[in-house]
């Protein structure tokens, strides 16, 4: 007799095999093999099929309850269904800060009413969300945001500047945090929920030193967000002056997913390596300070991974110190930015190449360029470790 | 199965720590180092071990014991590393177990009632030089008669003057590095023509340089198959690495614990020291080293106990992590505490020689980062 779990697993994977489109089953190349849905979406072959039979089942958000789009599966399946997603090589149908950020939150905070008006949408892909945290004065103290809400009666007045906005001038709505009582700092800010589309919203993208540029400036200038979009759909998460509670929550997620789970890349980038590198009589990789580096780091990615499945489980089950994501994210982003040095060091001058077609346009120094925001973007390696240090540790306040 | 402790584990560790801090804190250590007790650990908690329970965690239930498995071993053996606690527990009840269960029923009944009642005490002649290099065994054995016979020199073998029995690991044939051609003998301690030279270590632990000489042992003295010896050396290995790195771990939380309570408790510049950056930055960085240590160790216990055939990969991550995070957690703990952790009244400097051994025993770091290496391929 096999148990409910091995039937879900033997299922499972036989359904995967079954619906996953060949092309979804390629390892990822670059951005443009991520799919991130919403009103003006862009598919490569396969792609939209993926989405489409993966969000029938629920399983874009395979944890979330069924009447808001999920699978409704439990923490035992959702660990089955990535376990067989990786081993069967299927790609992730939808990328998403709806589905990584807001979607959490809504879960937690919002009304009944937000959660069936707002989640379906994500779940499918359909609308891309943007987050409006960050300001030119305001990044790791976050709690100083300027950017002003004011109350019209049916409808609030916005206006400010945000930046480092991750696909804003991609995104469809937004959700921001605004000042709504200038003489409080933490208990004056609220959590908003707005679209893009509203007249004096502005976008005004940044190159990053990868030479990509994924994240803009956005305006607003007297933008009108509605209090309401419906019967008891607020345009404002849990209450008025309380958006810093939301906030602090979906980064808690945030934090959560940028540290990256321990998921993605080869487990062993020393095996990866040591053929393309040379290998000495012994079969060695012929360089030994590279290997003794390569093994540190395989060491390092199978301890994280190891760590990440325990905080997932001990999350799940109401185990974990609230402030542990702070914990996941410094580390998970300090080994990944170790990684990507090692693989550019294992390169040699050949991934210095940044245009080329044999470097597919220089993918491999971009991709390392790019993992040095791991540690800034969400709350820096430094803040994280203020937090540690502070909720975790006790210790005391300088 | 998830990565946390379930409740029956759960209520282990609360018995194995309140019983630890109760009747062997660092105190305990402390007495018998300097009473320059021979043994290097106490007889009459030895027996208390048994008493609960603890000496027979991986013996099974058919033969008498607990019928655990190596995360069950591994929460004991935490106790043991957060309060030094000397013990011939990892040697006897979890590698020296091991490797006996792995050899026929014969064996068992005869070793496995004195280990349950704590009347016997196992130790492992594995290694022969001051690193361990188990593939490079070259101490042999040749048949003699109905038996064999035992010359070399074994060294290094932690509780090896006060051990009952030993569990000896050589060639009977083959040479060094070969993988097949070792077998692994239960030698009665007391045996005619074998040497054992006791020192006492940088911990306060006892080791014993041996030498056979001329040693006789019954045919029945093997444990498993003759020159099959791998497969009971590497259960004997598996289940004393991933052991060593549980008391590891234990040996790094201890440490963080008494450092974090220290610098919130000193004041220098009119501020507890706890409250500069400085040290605020490094101590949060180890506490994420030391939970990862952690679940990597969990992880590896899980998966010897599945059977995982990934179980021996996890098991060296498990040690090479678990020493990197508590070698880090034993040195910030000196430095954090000034000039008091210098000092042989204060604990932390005994946490910091624990460590040293531990980092030793069944391959340090660098041994097992170089074992990852070989099982990928590289
Ligand atoms: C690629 C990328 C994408 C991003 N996407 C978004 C997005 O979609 N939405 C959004 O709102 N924001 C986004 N951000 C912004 C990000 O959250 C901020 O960059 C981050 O919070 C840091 O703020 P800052 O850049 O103002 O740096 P600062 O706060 O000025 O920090 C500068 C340096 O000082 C250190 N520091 C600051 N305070 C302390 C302290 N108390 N103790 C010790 N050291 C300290 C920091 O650690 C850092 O090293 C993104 C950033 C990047 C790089
Ligand atoms: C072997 C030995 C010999 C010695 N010989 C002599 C001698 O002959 N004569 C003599 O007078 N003294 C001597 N000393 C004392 C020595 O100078 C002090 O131990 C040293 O100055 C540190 O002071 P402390 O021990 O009080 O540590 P603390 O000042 O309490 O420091 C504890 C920890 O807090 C850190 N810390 C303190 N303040 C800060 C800060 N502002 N920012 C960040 N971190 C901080 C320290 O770096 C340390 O890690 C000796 C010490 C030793 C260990």
């Amino acid at each position: 007799m096999m148990s409910d779990l091995e039937t879900f697993r033997a299922e499972t994977a036989a359904w995967l095999e079954a619906n996953c489109p060949p092309e979804m089953r390629q390892p990822m190349v670059d951005e443009s093999d991520a799919v991130w849905g919403g009103r003006n979406p862009t598919f490569k072959p396969g792609q939209k099929e993926w989405l489409d039979v993966m969000a029938a089942k629920g399983w874009t958000v395979p944890d979330w309850p069924k009447e808001y789009g999920g699978g409704g599966l439990s923490r035992a399946e959702t660990k089955i269904l990535g376990q067989e997603m990786a081993r069967l090589k299927c790609r992730s149908p939808l990328s998403s800060f709806g589905i990584w950020m807001l979607g959490p939150a809504l879960l937690h905070f919002g009304t009944e009413a937000q959660k069936k008006h707002f989640l379906p949408p994500i779940a499918r892909g359909e609308i891309r969300w943007c987050q409006g945290y960050s300001e030119p004065g305001s990044g790791s103290d976050l709690a100083s945001l300027q950017t002003s809400a004011v109350d019209q009666g049916d409808h609030f007045v916005v206006n400010g500047q945000k930046i480092w906005t991750s696909y804003a001038d991609k995104a469809d709505w937004i959700f921001c945090l605004t000042r709504t009582d200038k003489n409080e700092k933490h208990k004056g800010i609220s959590f908003m929920l707005f679209d893009m589309a509203s007249e004096g919203v502005t976008t005004k993208p940044i190159v990053l030193i990868s030479g990509q540029s994924a994240f803009c400036e956005t305006f607003f200038d007297d933008v009108k967000v509605p209090k309401e979009y419906g019967e008891g759909v607020s345009s404002v998460v849990y209450e008025v002056n309380k958006g810093w509670d939301v906030a602090k929550y979906l980064l808690g997620h945030e934090r959560s997913m940028i540290s990256g789970g321990g998921s993605d890349g080869a487990t062993s980038l020393g095996a990866k390596f040591a053929d393309q590198y040379g290998r000495d009589e012994m079969g060695r990789l012929d360089d030994p300070m590279l290997r003794a580096q390569m093994a540190e780091m395989d060491i390092d990615v199978l301890a994280f991974r190891a760590m990440a499945e325990r905080f997932g489980d001990t999350f799940k089950a109401g185990l974990c110190h609230p402030a542990q994501p702070n914990m996941m994210k410094y580390a998970g982003t300090e080994i990944n930015k170790r990684r990507h040095e090692l693989i550019m060091s294992a390169g040699g001058s050949e991934v210095l190449e940044w245009e080329s077609e044999a470097s597919n346009g220089g993918l491999t120094a971009r991709s390392w360029l790019r993992t040095k925001a791991n540690s800034i973007e969400g709350g820096t390696s430094e803040v994280m470790l203020n937090v540690v240090s502070k909720q975790i540790l006790h210790l005391p306040g300088a | 199965m998830p990565l946390y402790l379930n409740e029956d584990q759960q209520m282990l560790h609360d018995s194995a720590a309140e019983f630890m801090k109760g009747e062997a804190p660092v105190s305990h250590l402390r007495e018998f180092r300097d009473k320059q007790c021979k043994d290097g650990f106490s007889h009459a908690l030895w027996k208390q071990f048994a008493e609960m329970g603890f000496t027979g965690i991986l013996i099974g239930e058919d033969d008498g014991g607990l019928g655990m498995g190596h995360v069950e071993a591994g929460v004991v053996l935490e106790q043991i590393g957060r309060n030094l606690t000397p013990s011939p527990f990892l040697t006897t009840s979890v590698a020296g177990v091991e490797a006996l269960n792995a050899g026929g029923k014969a064996l068992r009944d005869k070793y496995f009632p004195g280990i349950l009642s704590g009347d016997t005490v196992l130790a492992l002649a594995v290694d022969e030089g001051p690193k361990h290099r188990p593939d490079q065994i070259s101490m042999a054995a040749t048949r003699e008669g109905n038996g064999f016979k035992l010359d070399g020199k074994k060294q290094f073998v932690v509780q090896g003057g006060s051990a009952d029995t030993l569990i000896v690991a050589v060639r009977t044939s083959g040479s060094a590095g070969d993988d097949k051609g070792l077998t692994l003998f239960a030698v009665d301690a007391n045996a005619q023509g074998l040497a054992k030279n006791s020192v006492r270590l940088v911990d306060s632990a006892m080791a014993a340089h041996l030498e056979f000489d001329g040693v006789l042992v019954d045919a029945d003295a093997v444990i498993g198959e003759v020159d099959e010896g791998d497969v009971v050396l590497r259960r004997l290995l598996n289940a004393g690495r991933s052991g060593a790195a549980a008391e590891t771990l234990g040996v790094g939380a201890g440490a963080m614990d008494i450092t974090v309570d220290y610098i919130k408790g000193r004041k220098q510049f009119g501020a507890l020291i706890g409250s500069f950056q400085a040290l605020q930055h490094r101590i949060a960085h180890l506490y994420s080293e030391m939970e990862i240590a952690r679940a990597t160790v969990l992880k590896a216990q899980q998966m010897l106990d599945e059977g995982s055939s990934k179980a021996e990969l996890m098991v060296s991550v498990a040690k090479a992590k678990a020493g990197k995070a508590t070698a880090l957690s034993v040195k910030e703990g000196v430095q954090m505490h000034g000039g008091v952790g210098m000092t042989d009244e204060y604990d932390i400097g005994l946490y910091m020689k624990r460590d040293r051994a531990l980092q030793e025993f069944m391959g340090d770091v660098n041994y097992h980062t170089n074992l990852v290496a070989e099982m990928h391929g590289y």
